[in-house]
């Protein structure tokens, strides 16, 4: 490799250190990103001008990228922003299993031509072939579940740990054997397995987990892609992989904590036969509903309001009425703000993202640990399309698959307005006691409809 | 002193790893989504690995097989540096859109 190329790699690879760092600041970020896409522009250029390496095939080599960009900026352009964690997921698990076809093929080109490589060589080749394949698998399972393709609650069957456990040591016992005697019907073989490991992986995380789940697959495809660049003798993609690999660990581990959970449970929660499973029916118990105007009344001559916002409100695109809604509110001398909880919505920090959509001041979203002591001063909240967030079962209930996870104290408040379509449970599957609170009035109906009907009344007032 | 070249390669690794973690440990968890689509985005850099395999094979199943990492390399690179632009400029939108309410264009989204 020409020396001047490795040094463009490595500027590259600064590049993507600073876009990392870029990336975990409000006001660097999108540069963070560009600064990123530029560098990795710019590498995938290289061999178009590495004149030693003979690049052939460049025409079809350019069809499949322009096919791929194509197919990646549409997807990225259109995507509602409710559906931005399985376009992540999906992203991801693409490029978990471009890196497992690379390793197979460098295996191949190398056994074909007869090299022979340090075994250490194999192992990580192995490695990329089982864990881009997990990656994949993995990354699909998480789409269909994030995208209602099947169910979000977690799959579980007599035998899967067993299951689980054979499939892991088969993929260890190929992994040697390939390391010592590589031949690239193995190789598939080890992929195979990778997929089947994937699917077994996610199969049992609940919807609630899946987020942490998509975080660690990153991880996953990332050390894929820094094994890779060992087995490519790349240093670029072994800095880039790496990177990732360590910040998306970090940062599964930092998810985790926010939910109160750690990631060995989620993962393997359900597979010691835990009851991870909720109820997942609506109840019959009586509940005290309310119609519009009244929640109006209530809204309307209160001294403090706090919203609290989740992934149900940005799927009936409420999130427009409800920022009117506030600003009427503020005009009548309401004081208002939202409660923001680190998970609301399916991803870590995608509420604020869907708020932003909508335009809300920065100002009114408050995080959990700041506003979690005003819920005792406050005269009414409005929960809007959440309810895992605000279910006093993570504290009261120890069998409970969130038990544990801090919750946003709604039950502080002195009264409470749910806006639910339907008694059914929450994502996480589980009933909310919250709901047969005394103090909680239910506004049935679609969020975007009854959202629409309580700023009329509320304007009427 | 010359150091083998597998140790170069472990040393380059091991400090990568902190790196990694240490550029991203004050995040706020308001990023947490635009920095995991980020961080995936740069995995896609296995493009590069996919383009190089690809070139300089002869088989004809070999470079089919290339070809497919290659549109899935691209999809992950590039789908995921856009899809965090997008994102990120609704942080960004925030500011000026208090003043002149005109400006509602939907523009940007680098490649």
């Amino acid at each position: 490799m020409p020396t001047w190329i490795q040094l463009v790699f490595l500027a590259c690879g600064v590049c993507f250190i600073l876009a990392l760092k870029g990336l975990s600041g409000p006001k660097t970020a999108r540069n963070g990103n560009i600064l990123g896409a530029i560098a990795a522009v710019v590498a995938c250029l290289m061999p178009f001008f590495w004149s030693d390496l003979h690049l052939r095939h460049v025409p079809l080599i350019i069809i499949a990228i322009a096919i791929g960009t194509i197919g990646g900026v549409y997807g990225a352009r259109t995507v509602q922003m409710t559906q931005m964690p399985q376009m992540v997921a999906l992203f991801n698990g693409v490029g978990g299993g471009a890196a497992a076809l690379v390793a197979l093929l460098e295996l191949h080109e190398h056994v074909s031509a007869d090299i022979h490589e340090n075994w250490f060589v194999w192992a990580a080749t192995a490695f990329t072939i089982v864990v881009g394949a997990t990656s994949f698998a993995g990354s699909a399972i998480t789409f269909a579940k994030l995208q209602d393709l099947m169910t979000s609650r977690p799959v579980v069957f007599p035998g899967l740990r067993y299951l689980f456990g054979i499939t892991l040591g088969a993929a260890v016992v190929l992994s040697v054997r390939l390391a010592i005697a590589p031949s690239v019907w193995l190789a598939v073989l080890l992929g195979l397995i990778g997929l089947l490991f994937g699917l077994l992986l996610v199969l049992p995380v609940g919807g609630a987990d899946v987020p942490i789940v998509i975080s660690l697959l990153n991880a996953f495809t990332g050390l894929t892609v820094a094994a890779g660049g060992y087995v490519l003798s790349n240093v670029l993609l072994l800095i880039a992989g790496t990177l990732v690999g360590a910040s998306g660990t970090f940062l599964t581990l930092l998810m985790a904590r926010a939910m109160g959970r750690s990631v060995a449970n989620i993962l393997f929660g359900a597979l010691k036969g835990g009851s991870t499973l909720g109820a997942g029916v609506a109840s019959d118990r009586p509940v005290k509903s309310v119609n519009p105007e009244d929640a109006a009344i209530m809204l309307g001559y209160a001294d403090r309001v706090i919203i609290v916002p989740g992934y149900g409100l940005a799927v009936a695109q409420a999130q427009h009425s409800l920022r009117e809604l506030v600003d009427v509110l503020g005009e009548r001398g309401v004081q208002v703000d939202y409660a923001i909880h680190p998970v609301a919505g399916r991803m870590p920090g995608h509420m604020n993202v869907l708020l932003a959509e909508a335009q809300v001041p920065y100002e009114q979203l408050r995080e959990m640990d700041e506003i979690n002591g005003d819920f005792t001063d406050t005269d009414v909240v409005l929960i809007v399309g959440a309810n895992d967030v605000v279910n006093p079962a993570a504290k009261s209930t120890p069998g409970a698959p969130i038990y544990g996870m801090p919750i946003l104290n709604a039950d502080e408040a002195r009264q409470i307005i749910f806006m639910k379509r339907s008694m059914r449970p929450g994502f996480a599957g589980i009933e909310n006691e919250l709901l047969f609170d005394e103090k909680t009035s239910l506004l049935f109906g679609d969020a975007k409809d009854s959202m629409g009907k309580l700023l009329n009344a509320v304007k009427a007032l | 002193m010359i150091l083998a070249t597998g140790v170069v390669w472990l040393t380059i690794f091991v400090l990568s790893v902190f790196v990694g973690i240490e550029v991203i440990s004050k995040v706020s968890s308001t990023l947490h989504t635009p920095l995991m689509s980020g961080a995936n985005a740069i995995h896609g850099i296995i493009l590069l690995g996919a383009i190089l395999v690809t070139g300089t094979t002869d088989n004809n199943l070999a470079l089919v097989v290339g070809l497919i990492a290659i549109v899935l390399a691209s999809v992950n690179m590039v789908g995921g540096f856009v899809v965090t632009d997008r994102m990120l400029q609704m942080f960004a939108r925030r500011k000026p859109a208090e003043k002149p309410a005109s400006k509602k264009d939907e523009t940007g989204g680098a490649a």
